[in-house]
This record gives C-alpha cells, structure tokens and sequence, in this order.
C-alpha cells in the first residue's frame, strides 16, 4: 500500500512535531510513509471563510500531488473533513467537471486515528507516556468524521497512562478557525469553559486530532501559567521509553524542541 | 426601537459582546439550555428508529419544497372548500395590511394570539397597534416579553433570558396597573413560584379569552389534503385561541405545508420530542374551515412569502425552509447558549437565526451579513436537526455569498488581502517554504523563543487572552527534505 502523509500547511509550519511524530509512529507500525513534497494546503481557511474562488487552486494541487497513493493519512480531523465534505463542492462551485473528476479520484484520506484503527487495525501502538491525559474530541473529528471510539481506543492501550475523561468533553472549544478573531469574545468565553473543565480533570496534558484547537486551548492555558500543556495525539502515540514526546509546547519556556 | 423590530441592529461580534458581559443572562441561559438539552437527549434516545424519523422529516420536506406550488394550491382549494379563505402576502407590510383589514371589518379592537413565529417575524403587533388593535399574546413566555416591552431571544420559549424573580417584578408591575380584572393588592403579594406566576398569567388572559371575538394564529403544520391549520402548544391558551372567538385568522409561511394529514404522524414525533422533550404536544389543535355552531364563523389563512421563494431558488440555502422551529438547535449551540437571542437581531435567533434571516431578509445590513460568521462550525445543530438542516453547510455557503458581495465593493477589505496573500503562499511549496523561511527569521530576528503575548490591529483578538506559539525555527518539509533525502 502506498501511503502519503498530508501534514497541512498549519502543522507543517507551526507544529512539525507532529508531523515528525506521525513518520516515527508509521514507520514503527512497519508502514512506509511518503511525503509528496508538492503538497501545500487543502483550503480549509479560505472556504470556511467564504473565499471558495481562492480554494479552487488548492483543490487541484491536493487533487495532482496524492494522485496514484492508495491512502493518504494526516494529523488533522477538520482538513481530513474538508477534504472529504468539501472538495467536490469547491469543483461544483467552480463549474470545473475535470477538477471535479479528480476529486473523485482522489485516494480515501484518514484521520490519524482513523488510519490506525481502521485501515492498519492496530489499537495498541507500543506507546509508553505515564501522564494524566485528558483528550478533547474537536468537532469536525467528532462531528464530520465520526471517529469517536477510536481515539480514546489508542489512548487507553497506551501504557503507563492515566486517562481522565473530560467534562462536557463533547462541547466545542471556540475555536473555528477566522471565528477566534472575528467573534474573539464568543470565541474566548467558549474556551474558558473548556479551560475550567480541562482544569478540573486534574490533567498535565491535554490531547486532540487537531492542532488547531490545540493552540487555542493551549493559548489560553499558557497565558494563565497553569502547566498543563497540549500534545497532538500522534506525540502521544509516537512516545516511548527511549524516546519520549518532548518537553512542553505551550507552557512558559521553549516553544519548541 | 420599538419592543419587538431589531432596526438599527449592531453586527452580532458587537452585540455579543454586550451580551457576553451580562452576568445574570448568561446564568440564566445557561441553566436553561442545559435542562432543556438533557430532556431532549433522554427523549430522542428512547426511539430506536429516530434516525430513520429524520430522514423521514427530511425528505417529505424536500418534497413539498420541490412541489410547493402544487400543494399551496391544492391547500387553497380545500380550505376554500371547507368554507375558508386563503390571502397571499408576498411580504411581511402586505401581509400585516390584510390581517389588520380583516380585523378591522370585525368592527374589534382586540385581538388574542397564539405564540406565533410568522407573526412575529413581520411584526404584526406593531403594525396593529398602528391600525387601532391591540393583541395580547397568550402564551405564557410570549406575555412575560410583551409585558416587559422586549424582545423575543428564544424560538420556543422567547422569555429564557428572563429568570424566576425578573418574571415576577415584570408581573408585579404590569399586571396590577388596575386593569379591568386585575387586583393590584393580589400582584403585590406574588411570590416566584413557578405555579404561582402561571396562575398569575391564568387570571390575567382569562377575561380577555372570554372577551375576544377574533383569534390569530400561526401554524406548524398547514395540510394541503385537508386544508387544515395545525397549531401546538403546551399550555392550551392555543386551544382557546383558535376555539373561542368568531374570527380565526392564521398567518403562516408558504413552506409551512405538508402534502397529507399522515405525514404529521412523523412531524409529531420529531416536534416534541426535539423541542421541550415531551414524548406528545400536549394540545396540537387541527382546524379546517367553519362549522355550523362550532368555533369560529370565519377562518382566514394569510400566506406568506416573505423572501421564501427567493430562498427556494437556492439549492444548498433552500434547506433552511425545512425547519419545524423546535429550536433544539438553539439549546445545543455553544454560541447561543454564551451570547442568548438579541445579538442575532432577528426574531429567529441561534444557528437556524444565522441561515434563515440573511436569506429571508438578504445580506445588505451589517448584522445580517455578519451572521453566518457567528458560528464555529462545530456542527452541534446539524446533529440534533430533526430534519437534517446542514446547518453549518448553509453558513459556508452564507459566507462565500457575503465575501462575493464585498469583492463587488471598490475598497479591498484587510481580510480579502490577506486571504489573498495567502493563497498566493499557499498556492506553490516553493512560496509556503519561502513563507516559512521569513516568519521564522523574523521569530528569531525579534528572539522570540517563548509565545507571543501582544500582536497588533485585528490580530490583537487573539492575543487578548491567548498566547501563539511562534513559527518553528525547522519547518516539518525542511525537516523531512534533510532526513529523506
Ligand atoms: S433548524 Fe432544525 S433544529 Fe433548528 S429549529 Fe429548525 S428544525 Fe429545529
């Protein structure tokens, strides 16, 4: 099986650990993954946004550079989503129908935990992280993909792991993307709920599908000193005795490792 | 602005925040939302086949939706037939012109309702008051608005921003004014039992039933079959409504049809059980034409348009036109549940506020263009909808029509910038490399190796309260070109 690992513009710039995490994991599991150096982004910002003519260029390049790969596995649950919801749609607006064919061409794109359980049927990576964790479902893992049970799946066979389950887990965070700036009191009001539950658990980490809702909550929980800090599933997953994820991401101190 | 028309509203990030600041509201929201949700999720989760329900819902509204003309016809001949007459309206001031003549030729200054969201919508109480009628609403909630001079903030239950003891005073004050029927010394003494203000609200609409030769009326259901006007409520002031006087006169929205009386078989089980969590409406009263001796003389459907065909040419935003208004996705959304009904600026307030008003009404006032932004897409609404509305799907679809409409205007927005520089970057890995190269020198040239705190202009919304971790010094495909050669 050939296999592509679709990092997202946003990871790719901002938190390469998990993409570095997701190659480690992989090729541990005995899966070789490859990573088409054409790729960018697959249009999410712009479409929520409202600028689906701006998407129409980064719809094809998805479409161009997994072409041939019989899967394509990444650490987003909401580009995953937009992908699969949305990129037939972009097409249709566009009145592109060779776009639009090439969407439908384009291989079956994973979530991570998607990938894993689904597609590789392991529940158990060989991961090692002996932290409380609590895990937050964003929505459009929960919502759009419908993975529910698999994340919390490899979580729980992680060893060493103390898994606490969150209060009002299931309730979004405020983040959506332009939604932080544009409704930013909504938006922040959302997360300090969230905040106040993630608090409540007693956690040190707090861990998602999703980067994005990551640096939302993570921003908030930084910026009120509290030491807790936020792990992309795939760092979680990837650590083991010997190499163990790396030290915080958001908390006072570095930035990154 | 008068009690009841939202004119002149702010765009909702404003209003919002206004909202945001109200302690009491958001306490009182917050109860609400959640006892309200629970009751919804212990209900639906007792039907096995609810999925199946919802599709059911689904796709006899979009049938109807598909033939509207046909049945709106067909349920014109009928009520016609059952001694009826149905009024077309395009808009809400036609519509409000017929209702008000038709009162006016019951030689009647008085008029009862029955919670009606069509009525609200065009503003009708107003436009009576103009004409010389005064209406009093007789739902509970509705009262508790009309009295207070406010606004509706909720679809089903428009006084949930108002808690026990705010009731009581607006009561207190309202009620014992020496009205004919009401006691001041009994107000006076009015505690906030639950009970206690119901049977407050009893006595006061008691006399007015009695008194009230015309009735309006909205409806959840018209049957094109039948000609029948379908009305549901809890409290039974409907029942009296549409019972008691000599004129019934109902206002609904043309998309309010259903083909057959058997197709409520499946609307009265999604309804309840989505709305208040109740297993059965607890009056669902069902009125076709005038009977000899029995209710009301004379029956008038006013049908109204109001933006709706406008919607129907719309293939992904004629969706909204099937919501039954149970408001279950109010209850659940997370920006509602913190913000409440007013900032919308929209009798229909909450997820189905954002998709419908600024396509009954258009985009063209800044509080109607801002709101399908007002939502994170979490895709709560689309998950509880009992008939499938993709909420979130419409609100994308809002936003691209509104970001269309800016594109139009001769100044570029900050935001159509930077959308384009960023498609520009994001258009080849050549410029995102390059992109990644410049915000991590920049990271470096300012010595940011912690997360950033202040950020400047529209940015600044952010960093209010959150940190933002600076770009990586290593970008993961500078990384993966130096591993994987
Ligand atoms: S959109 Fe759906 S959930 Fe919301 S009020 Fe309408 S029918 Fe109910």
């Amino acid at each position: 099986m050939r296999t592509a690992l679709f990092v997202t513009c946003f990871n790719d710039t901002l938190f390469p650990n998990t993409g570095r995490a997701m190659v480690r994991l992989l090729e541990r599991l005995g899966c070789t993954v490859d990573f088409p150096l054409g790729q960018t982004c697959c249009g999410q910002m712009h479409f929520n946004t409202g600028y689906q003519r701006e998407c129409v260029p980064l719809v094809r390049r998805f479409t161009e550079v997994f072409d041939g790969y019989d899967a394509v596995v990444t650490p987003s649950g909401s580009c995953a989503a937009m992908v699969r919801e949305y990129h037939g749609r972009v097409a249709e607006v566009a009145g592109d129908s060779r776009l639009a064919a090439a969407v439908r061409r384009t291989p079956p794109v994973y979530e991570l935990s998607e990938f894993l359980v689904d597609v590789l049927g392991v529940v158990d990576v060989g991961a090692y992280f002996p932290h409380r964790v609590t895990y937050h479902p964003t929505c459009h893992t929960l919502r759009m993909l419908k993975a529910v049970r698999q994340p919390l799946a490899l979580l729980r066979a992680v060893r060493g792991i103390d898994l606490v389950e969150l209060p009002s887990a299931t309730e979004c965070c405020g983040f959506g993307g332009t939604f932080a700036l544009k409704n930013a009191d909504t938006s922040v009001a959302m997360c300090a709920d969230k905040v106040r539950h993630v608090l409540g658990t007693g956690a040190e980490v707090l861990c998602a599908t999703d980067n994005s809702c990551l640096m939302h909550i993570g921003g908030a929980l930084s910026r009120l000193r509290t030491g807790v800090r936020t792990l992309h599933l795939a760092e979680i997953l990837a650590s083991t005795e010997d190499e163990p994820a790396s030290a915080p991401r958001t908390a006072e101190g570095a930035t990154h490792r | 602005m008068n009690g009841t028309t939202f004119l002149g509203m702010p765009a909702f990030p404003r209003a919002a925040r206004d909202a945001l600041g109200d302690a009491q509201l958001r306490r009182n929201l917050a109860e609400a939302t959640r006892t309200i949700r629970d009751k919804r999720a212990e209900a639906v989760g007792e039907l096995p086949d609810w999925e199946e329900l919802r599709e059911a819902g689904r796709v006899l509204k979009e049938h109807t939706l598909r033939h509207l003309d046909r049945y709106l016809l067909q349920f014109e001949e009928r009520v016609t037939a059952a001694g009826g007459t149905v009024h077309w309206a395009r808009d809400a001031a036609e519509a409000n012109r017929i209702v008000a003549d038709l009162v006016r030729r019951t030689g009647r200054s008085e008029v009862v309702k029955v919670k009606s969201m069509a009525t609200q919508e065009t503003g009708l109480n107003t436009a009576l008051e103009q004409a010389g009628v005064r209406a009093y609403e007789t739902d509970l909630a509705e009262l508790i608005v009309q009295l207070g001079q406010d606004r509706p903030s909720h679809i089903l239950v428009p006084a949930i921003h108002r808690n026990r003891a705010e009731i009581r005073e607006i009561f207190r004050r309202e009620m014992g004014t020496g009205a004919v029927g009401d006691d001041p010394a009994d107000t006076d003494a009015l505690g906030d039992d639950p009970h206690e203000l119901a049977e407050a609200a009893r006595r006061h609409l008691r006399e007015k039933f009695l008194r009230a030769e015309v009735g309006i009326c909205g409806a959840n259901f018209l049957v094109a079959e039948t000609g029948t006007v379908v009305v549901a409520e809890s409290e039974g002031n409907g029942r009296m409504c549409v019972s008691l006087p000599e004129t019934l006169i109902c206002l609904a929205g043309i998309e309010k049809v259903v083909p057959r009386w058997q197709d409520l078989e499946v609307f009265l089980q999604l309804l309840p059980r989505s709305a208040t969590g109740e297993r059965m409406n607890p009056y669902t009263s069902t009125w076709t034409g005038t009977a000899d001796r029995d209710g009301p003389r004379e029956f008038h459907v006013v049908l109204l348009d109001g933006g709706r065909t406008a919607t129907l040419a719309d293939p992904i935003g004629r969706q909204a036109l099937n919501c039954i208004r149970c408001s279950a996705c109010l209850n659940v959304c997370p920006v509602y549940e913190r913000v409440g009904g007013h900032a919308y600026g929209s009798v229909y307030p909450g997820p189905i506020g954002a998709i419908l008003g600024p396509q009954l009404r258009g985009t063209a006032s800044a509080v109607d263009r801002s709101l399908p932004y007002a939502s994170t897409l979490c895709g709560a609404c689309y998950e509880v909808c009992p008939v499938k509305i993709n909420i979130p799907e419409v609100l994308v679809h809002l936003r691209a029509r509104v970001v269309d409409d800016s594109r139009r205007r001769p100044l570029p927005r900050l935001e159509g910038l930077a959308m384009a520089v960023a498609r520009w970057a994001l258009s080849s890995p050549r410029r995102l490399a390059g992109a990644q190269r410049m915000a991590a020198a920049a990271a470096r040239l300012l010595r940011r190796d912690r997360p950033i705190r202040r950020l400047p202009g529209p940015l600044a919304g952010w960093t209010d309260a959150r940190d933002l971790p600076v770009p990586a010094p290593e970008s993961f495909r500078t990384w993966w070109r130096r591993t994987h050669p």
